[in-house]
């Protein structure tokens, strides 16, 4: 049922002579993502939550049916533990904001030296603003966090564990239900970053035991511009809200307000509700096309990526040597040629990869490189495309002078 | 950068560069970066009674900041400071697609990233020596 799955996805197939290998940065969408959006705008556009008239009511479904949506594909408790933001990264600023301002001087968060910078920024952000210090749980060479090393930063004082469950750069999977048992020992939360895990594992929340997790819609075929918080309800309804406005109040006087019930706390404003309903529409994609099947595929297309770049000269990997512990990202260095000139290089050929430091220069510094070249697979990438990467990085060095 | 012959120009400048060392006697220094890609020099200069008597740089990056700063020392060692500062500010014009066929040809080598024009992205990395140059420069007049 999957032979022509790039079929389903209008600017593969438009635009059939490049090979797109930066799904980690942000995922090709779907023909049913797009129509989605925009058939919510055509038939249902009026402000959600907001008047008693017909199409305001469709709205408000549309929206909430979204988040009930969401919460089923995480396995939430109820839809009042979905928070829609704009992305992963204002997931964790409202987490760091709110649920920061309850930090103490003394008090400790931990993280990992992996940490792309949105999952390390705000928490920076959150110590300077408290008295509170962070401290670094660190990776080995092939990024791996053993469980002891972890455990070494835990102590009375950790209040919050932050922490990714598939890191941006190595992608590797830390073993997130253990770390947050460890964490819950201790008497801290546990916040996941599930920007790389949610489209590419089955995560459920409950059987993680996480207190809070954030996605981005847009890396799994949504639209760009619409994320998720996910909380246990317990701890939302006793941070204070985030960002103050429209349709998060319960009532307002000239001295103060109450705040209104969750979600809608944390949701001021007019929200996305076109984008939650594409990340709707992307959900359903996952289940219609087989989530199981998709990480099938990326298994597969792991491995070929692993012996493709391993037959390329020069070439060094970042990270583990086992494809299984890649989850579809590929983050390694050429001999010799500065990674902006590998990106270049394979644009010319049409070749789509990222270069640079993949916002989590902690972890570049840690592991003692400047800058590298991501590629990154998805399940509607094909081993034709991972062949065109590896002839085509076997060819930089003698374009850029080399002699061999 | 697909033209081949100023892909030459800018490979040979990167493997084998002239003026990436440091140098005797230098009495003006400045440190460039380009923080999203990571290109890093130190530019240090000697300069007697506004001449720019000798140049060198030292650090790493792509091969188009490399190049372009080791291209950029060819041509401003010997030259005064206002002299090199009216090549910087032709060499902006040429990387943002404003300048003259004959304000190009003197530009000589650096002509060969006139193709930057055409690559938003690398825009940073073309003026990271130049940009570096300015500063101290700059620097210098106001202190004058």
């Amino acid at each position: 049922m999957n032979t022509n799955i790039r079929a389903d996805f209008p600017l593969l197939r438009e635009r059939s002579g490049i090979a797109y290998l930066d799904s980690a940065a942000t995922a090709q969408k779907p023909e049913c993502v797009i129509r989605a959006e925009a058939d919510f705008y055509r038939e249902h556009n009026a402000n959600p939550l907001r008047g008693l008239y017909e199409i305001s009511q469709e709205a408000t479904d549309a929206y909430e049916s979204a988040r009930a949506k969401t919460a089923a594909f995480l396995n939430a408790e109820s839809a009042e533990e979905i928070i829609f933001t704009r992305n992963a990264t204002e997931s964790m600023n409202l987490l760091a904001y709110s649920q920061g301002s309850l930090l103490r001087p003394g008090d400790e968060i931990v993280i990992s030296i992996a940490e792309h910078h949105s999952n390390f920024l705000p928490w920076q952000m959150a110590a300077e603003r408290s008295g509170a210090v962070i401290r670094f749980a660190e990776c080995g060479a092939d990024g791996s966090i053993p469980e002891e090393r972890f455990r070494a930063q835990i102590s009375d004082r950790t209040r919050i564990v932050a922490m990714t469950q598939v890191s941006n750069v190595l992608g590797r999977e830390y073993p997130i239900r253990r770390f947050a048992e460890i964490a819950h020992e201790a008497g801290a939360l546990f916040v996941c970053d599930g920007a790389q895990s949610v489209p590419h594992l089955k995560v459920d929340v409950r059987e993680l035991d996480v207190d809070f997790l954030a996605f981005s819609g847009h890396k799994m075929g949504g639209p760009m511009g619409i994320g998720v918080l996910y909380g246990k309800k317990k701890l939302l309804e006793k941070m204070p809200p985030f960002l103050r406005g429209g349709e998060m109040i319960e009532y307002v006087t000239r001295e103060g307000a109450t705040w209104a019930e969750l979600p809608h706390k944390f949701e001021a404003g007019t929200v996305n509700a076109a984008g939650a309903v594409g990340l709707a529409a992307a959900i359903d994609y996952y289940q219609r096309t087989g989530f199981d099947w998709m990480i099938r595929r990326e298994e597969e297309l792991s491995r070929c990526a692993m012996e493709a770049l391993r037959s390329v000269p020069h070439l060094k990997l970042i990270g583990s040597d086992r494809a299984e512990e890649h989850h579809g990202i590929f983050t390694f260095t050429l001999e010799g040629v500065h990674p902006h000139d590998i990106a270049e290089i394979l644009s010319a050929d049409g070749i789509c990869v990222r270069a640079g430091h993949h916002c989590a220069q902690p972890l570049m510094q840690h592991l003692g490189v400047r800058s590298t070249v991501r590629a990154s697979l998805m399940f509607y990438n094909t081993e034709e495309e991972i062949g065109r990467l590896a002839e085509s990085l076997r060819s930089v060095r003698r374009r850029m002078g080399y002699a061999e | 950068m697909q033209n081949s012959f100023y892909r030459e120009i800018i490979n040979d400048h990167n493997l084998r560069p002239m003026h990436k060392k440091e140098i005797e006697g230098a009495n003006a220094e400045k440190r460039g970066v380009n923080p999203s890609c990571g290109d890093d020099i130190t530019l240090k200069l000697r300069v007697k009674d506004g001449v720019i008597e000798d140049g060198g740089f030292t650090g790493d990056g792509c091969a188009i900041s490399q190049a372009s700063a080791d291209i950029m020392l060819d041509m401003i060692i010997g030259k005064t400071e206002q002299e090199a500062e009216r090549l910087s500010e032709i060499f902006r014009r040429m990387i943002t697609g404003k300048v003259s066929d004959a304000e190009i040809g003197e530009l000589e080598e650096a002509g060969a990233l006139i193709d930057v024009s055409h690559m938003p992205a690398r825009v940073k990395c073309a003026v990271l020596g130049w940009h570096t140059l300015d500063a101290i420069v700059q620097g210098e007049n106001t202190e004058a």
